[in-house]
């Protein structure tokens, strides 16, 4: 048993005395037996809110971006802060699968199919908006650097808006092989439990005959290890590289040298927001409450403080370097951002990125469900308004006084955002429907160590022994 | 299909009593044709004595390959092919091609290696799958001695009976 040993004061994962038998059941259930009424209900609506913004983007590519409220001054505007945020959501995913594999952090098998599926969804959201932006959208592909006709013309090496070409297809292509891989065995699983021909052919297909032979499982084991290790440094790239769009730009505000960590420790707070909301409502809905436990809660609540108090010290060092550089531009933007038109966003953001989210250094909050799905809401909208003060509030006011504004959104901009809430919400519905959405073979494979009965069984042994009960130490009470 | 073989299947229901039970019966001298289980066991493939597998490897030379074909072509179009002047930047501007060379690399390498895995594993959309019990995807392990001409019954009684003395909680014999 040497193989399934670890703290024993370190709290269980898996609760409800499961066996190997009842992992497979229970999250098989979900994907057979009838339709919920509350799925069904929320698909709907999701679906109906997708199809709104399917329209607005159809509106859009008929009229043209001069139905958003973007203009000479703010070029960019929601477009480009809904792609910063919907990128950012992904992240977390990735960290969830990718580095805490790496260092071996068993609470990530509970939530990390769940996550990397909100990456791929995230990122297909994020793709809609520079494409859409781009206006000719039927000439979207002038992005990639491909022979043509036209000297050839190619595409500029040298930009960071191509670099991010590359990096978020290459980013959306490696989390997807990543997370399909992960789910072979598992659709192997489901198509040995299914009863009809039908669906024993549909996950077939998609399990592509997977039978778990020790060879099988040694290169997947192998695979699944690499595949970690390139996404790791792929995922802080990829923040880092949408960060450059900005900090490479000589605008007051953007053009920053802290731009990339700071980016990338808001995208993992934003995407960690957002897992907690999604695994919050998906563990209530389908009865996961055994496999996404308060520990699970609890420790990416963690993360959210860490991450939340670097983007705390990112805004206030930018603040610092602005008063310290003496540029009178870098200086105006700031204070613009804190006392000019827009100084509702900033304050928003400073209140939900970096005041509200203090209240985990308490670990009773950490573990209340209810206050952390209000944070995880106040969190995503902090974000929000942290890719709006960035791109809105430093181009309004640009080097002109006379080309000066107020930017609004339109109905369209308002309407293609909400939509992207409607496609996300579809697909992740749809997702948790048909796919097994939690991790079936990994929660086995850490079973025995991280299962409620193994572990009481270990803290027992610990306690029985001589050592322990001459101290006075309280550990081992996490029950 | 026609060429089906003939298995005698010792079904577990434990992963600590599976290993166990593979180091002893390797070690009576007897070859075990492949092991099923649910989930990956760790230290299996050893007991097993499977070789290591050179995926990794593979993934490096995918990598090294993306990296080459990137710096390349982006060399060849920036600087040869149709160079540009970019704000007076240098048309051959190696820090300016990191970030793009390094998804590149992250790309090959990724693709190349799950390409490699399913090709490997010989699996595939729609694969008609030699399934040897339901069960080694659910909660239950398997063992597998191929049975040929050469295998006689005293051979097939011999394993069956060392197999349930290695605690197998069901031993048949499947042609798959």
């Amino acid at each position: 048993m040497s193989s399934h040993f670890e703290s024993p004061i370190r709290e269980p994962l898996i609760l409800g005395n499961k066996t190997y038998k009842d992992v497979t059941n229970d999250i098989v259930k979900s994907t057979t037996g009838k339709v919920q009424p509350k799925w069904l209900f929320w698909t709907s609506i999701s679906a109906v809110v997708a199809s709104f913004g399917v329209f607005c983007l159809a509106w859009e590519v008929c009229f043209g971006i001069g139905t958003w409220g973007a203009n000479k001054t703010v070029g960019w505007a929601w477009d480009i802060t809904n792609f910063v945020w919907w990128i950012g959501i992904g992240h977390a995913g990735t960290l969830i699968s990718a580095i805490l594999l790496l260092f071996r952090q068993k609470w990530r098998t509970g939530v990390n199919r769940a996550a990397e599926a909100m990456t791929i969804f995230a990122v297909i959201c994020a793709g809609l908006f520079p494409i859409f932006h781009m206006g000719r959208v039927w000439d979207a592909f002038f992005i990639f650097p491909y022979p043509n006709t036209r000297g050839p013309l190619w595409v500029n090496f040298n930009s960071p808006l191509l670099w991010d070409v590359f990096a978020i297809s290459t980013y959306f292509t490696v989390s997807l092989l990543f997370w399909y891989t992960g789910l072979v065995p598992d659709f192997g699983t489901i198509r040995d439990q299914s009863k009809t021909p039908g669906r024993w052919k549909f996950y077939n297909f998609l399990s592509f005959g997977w039978i778990g032979t020790a060879k099988h499982w040694e290169r997947w084991e192998s695979l699944s290890l690499i595949l970690a290790g390139l996404s790791t440094p792929l995922v802080l790239s990829v923040h880092t590289i949408v960060s450059f769009d900005f900090a490479t730009s000589v605008v007051p505000g953007w053009h920053t040298t802290i731009m990339p960590p700071y980016f990338v420790a808001g995208a993992i707070f934003s995407g960690f927001a957002m897992v907690l909301t999604l695994m919050l409502i998906a563990r209530s809905i389908m009865g996961l409450e055994e496999y996404i436990t308060l520990a699970h809660i609890e420790s990416m609540n963690k993360i959210i403080l860490l991450t939340g108090t670097m983007v705390g010290i990112a805004y206030l060092t930018e603040i610092f370097t602005a008063w310290y550089s003496s540029n009178q531009y870098e200086q105006y933007a700031f204070a613009n951002r804190a006392f000019g038109p827009y100084w509702w966003a900033y304050w928003s953001m400073m209140f939900c990125n970096l005041v509200s989210p203090q209240v985990f250094w308490i670990r009773k909050f950490r573990r209340n469900i209810a206050l952390t799905f209000v944070m995880s809401i106040l969190i995503n909208i902090g974000m929000w308004f942290e890719r709006f003060v960035i791109i809105v509030i430093s181009l309004h006011r640009d080097y002109l006084p006379s080309s000066w504004l107020y930017y609004s959104p339109t109905w369209v901009e308002i309407g293609i955002f909400v939509g992207t809430m409607g496609i996300f919400m579809t697909l992740f519905l749809s997702f948790c429907r048909f796919f097994p959405a939690i991790a079936i073979a990994e929660v086995k494979s850490i079973l025995k160590i991280s299962g409620d009965q193994y572990r009481s069984k270990q803290l027992e042994e610990v306690k029985s022994q001589e050592v322990y009960q001459n101290t006075t130490t309280t550990a081992g009470t996490w029950d | 299909m026609s060429d089906t073989k003939k298995y005698l299947v010792g079904i577990f229901d434990d992963d600590d009593v599976l290993l166990h039970a593979v180091k002893d019966i390797r070690g009576a001298g007897y070859e075990i044709s492949d092991a099923y289980t649910p989930f990956p066991v760790h230290g299996l493939e050893h007991e097993l004595g499977l070789e290591p597998t050179r995926l990794h490897t593979a993934g490096f030379f995918f990598g090294a390959t993306g990296l080459t074909v990137a710096l390349s072509m982006i060399t060849f179009i920036n600087k040869f092919n149709y160079p540009t002047n970019v704000g007076g930047k240098p048309f051959f501007g190696l820090l300016a091609y990191i970030p793009i060379v390094f998804e590149h690399t992250v790309l090959f390498s990724a693709i190349g290696m799950t390409v490699s895995f399913y090709y490997l594993c010989k699996l595939w959309p729609g694969k008609k799958p030699k399934i040897i019990d339901e069960r080694t995807t659910d909660h239950l392990f398997a063992l597998t001695f191929e049975l040929d001409n050469s295998k006689t019954s005293a051979y097939v009684s011999e394993v069956s009976d060392l197999l349930k003395k290695e605690g197998a909680i069901e031993v048949y014999q499947k042609e798959v």
